[in-house]
């Protein structure tokens, strides 16, 4: 092999590298604040008396589980300016993710719930508190805590599958990573170091989210 | 200008949808081989090959597949390797589900009880027979529901071979969509194709998990 490595020239780029990796920060934060509050809102709709609210959530989950996040992505950016819906690359990217985590989520969510012991809910009922308050105040929260490893791999999942949406051109680190390579041919160079760097934001993600679940979690027990 | 009708969307899609399941098979039967290897590696006492799988393991899961794709495509390139998509695509899929599969299979060996490691050394086995008649019994029972499950994400993964040139199920659907601008329709019905490829698959996972785990409890 006579190639010769050149990864001093990648530093040539370093604005878009960085525009790249903020535009994928940015992402992920929206997708899992997004994601979240959609996964809590299917969890509920899942456990609704109610069979159609049910019956939606769960094929929600399922289409969206079963099928690749980048035939949703294409399904969302093409598909609905086709229907009358325009967007915006950012705003497809964002929607696609936030629909895909919020699937995931809501079944891991749901798991969460499942094992809430009944004599608690029966407690709160007795107390007087209405559907929605024993389940925000009283289901909820303890479900979040048993299942948040899961919650925050599946977090990191959708950081790395955002990689994706450099293909309908949201500005994002992978799509930094084919205009570098484009411009100087160092294909190798610029996509090891872009999984370099994919590789520190998961480790990010990991430490921010340990430190955030200590701060959630560790203050009830103190109250206690 | 030729006519392309709803019927010959459909059919294209069907044809591609061929490439899509023999890569995932690919992707699955390599995946399988190089995972189990590399459970052996993982679950042996050698420390310093503990961490080097631990470190295969990380680099994939914390990596997007679609670099690593990019990685295979044009590392192997560099190395004076003419690859093809083809060739590319069904590499690194079958490195990504090693590292996975292998993850997968690590916790089912742990999920059997020390105790009957300790009770087949009192018997006076050896390891291999330890292996054989003892833990991978009970460990394959465990490991099925999940690596049937893990077999979804494959199949998924595949669609992203489209990316670098591989013509399969989704880089047909975007071709179409190119030729008759009818996106919704087109995504829809490639979306349709993966469900049906997929959901199988994830029903058949649930339904060998409680099967199994039921079997568990009687026994």
């Amino acid at each position: 092999m006579d190639y010769q490595f050149n990864f001093a020239d990648l530093l040539n780029y370093r604005d878009v590298w960085i525009s790249g990796i903020w535009m994928t920060v940015q992402l992920t934060i929206f997708a899992t604040v997004g994601g979240l509050l959609l996964g809590i809102l299917g969890a509920a709709a899942r456990n609704h008396p109610l069979r159609p609210i049910n019956m939606v959530a769960s094929m929600y989950v399922e289409v969206i589980r079963n099928t690749p996040f980048i035939v949703q992505l294409f399904f969302i950016f093409f598909g609905l300016p086709a229907a009358g819906i325009k967007l915006t690359e950012v705003q497809a990217g964002m929607i696609a993710m936030i629909i895909n985590l919020g699937a995931y989520l809501t079944e891991i969510i749901r798991a969460g719930i499942n094992v809430t012991p009944k004599g608690q809910i029966e407690a709160a009922r007795t107390l007087g508190l209405s559907s929605r308050q024993i389940f925000i105040r009283i289901v909820l929260p303890p479900a979040i805590e048993r299942v948040y490893s899961s919650i925050v791999s599946q977090c990191i999942i959708v950081m790395l599958g955002s990689a994706v949406v450099s293909q309908i051109s949201v500005p994002e680190l992978t799509y930094a990573a084919n205009f570098v390579q484009s411009r100087n041919f160092l294909s190798f160079e610029s996509y090891f170091v872009t999984a370099g760097i994919y590789l520190l934001l998961a480790f990010l993600m990991r430490v921010l989210f340990a430190l955030l679940g200590n701060y959630l979690f560790s203050r009830k027990e103190k109250a206690i | 200008m030729m006519q392309i009708t709803d019927w010959d969307i459909l059919r294209n899609l069907l044809l591609a949808a061929r490439w899509t399941i023999l890569l995932s098979l690919i992707a699955f039967a390599g995946g399988a081989t190089a995972g189990l290897l590399l459970t052996f590696l993982r679950i042996s006492r050698r420390r310093s090959l503990i961490w080097m799988t631990r470190i295969y393991i990380e680099l994939f899961q914390g990596t997007p597949l679609l670099m690593q794709l990019f990685l295979a495509f044009f590392g192997l390139g560099l190395l004076g390797i003419d690859i093809s998509p083809w060739g590319a695509a069904a590499w690194a899929l079958t490195l990504f589900s090693s590292a996975f599969l292998s993850d997968i299979w690590r916790g089912c060996v742990e999920s059997v009880p020390k105790g009957q490691w300790e009770a087949a050394r009192c018997l006076g086995l050896g390891y291999v027979q330890i292996m054989r008649y003892v833990i991978l019994p009970q460990a394959l029972r465990v490991a099925i529901p999940p690596t049937v499950g893990f077999s979804v994400q494959i199949v998924k993964g595949t669609a992203l071979a489209s990316i670098i040139g591989f013509v399969e199920l989704t880089k047909a659907g975007t071709m179409l969509n190119n030729a008759t601008f009818q996106p919704f329709k087109v995504f829809a019905i490639v979306a349709v194709i993966y469900f049906l490829l997929c959901y199988p698959l994830s029903k058949a996972s649930q339904y060998l998990e409680r099967k199994l785990n039921v079997a568990r409890k009687h026994s």
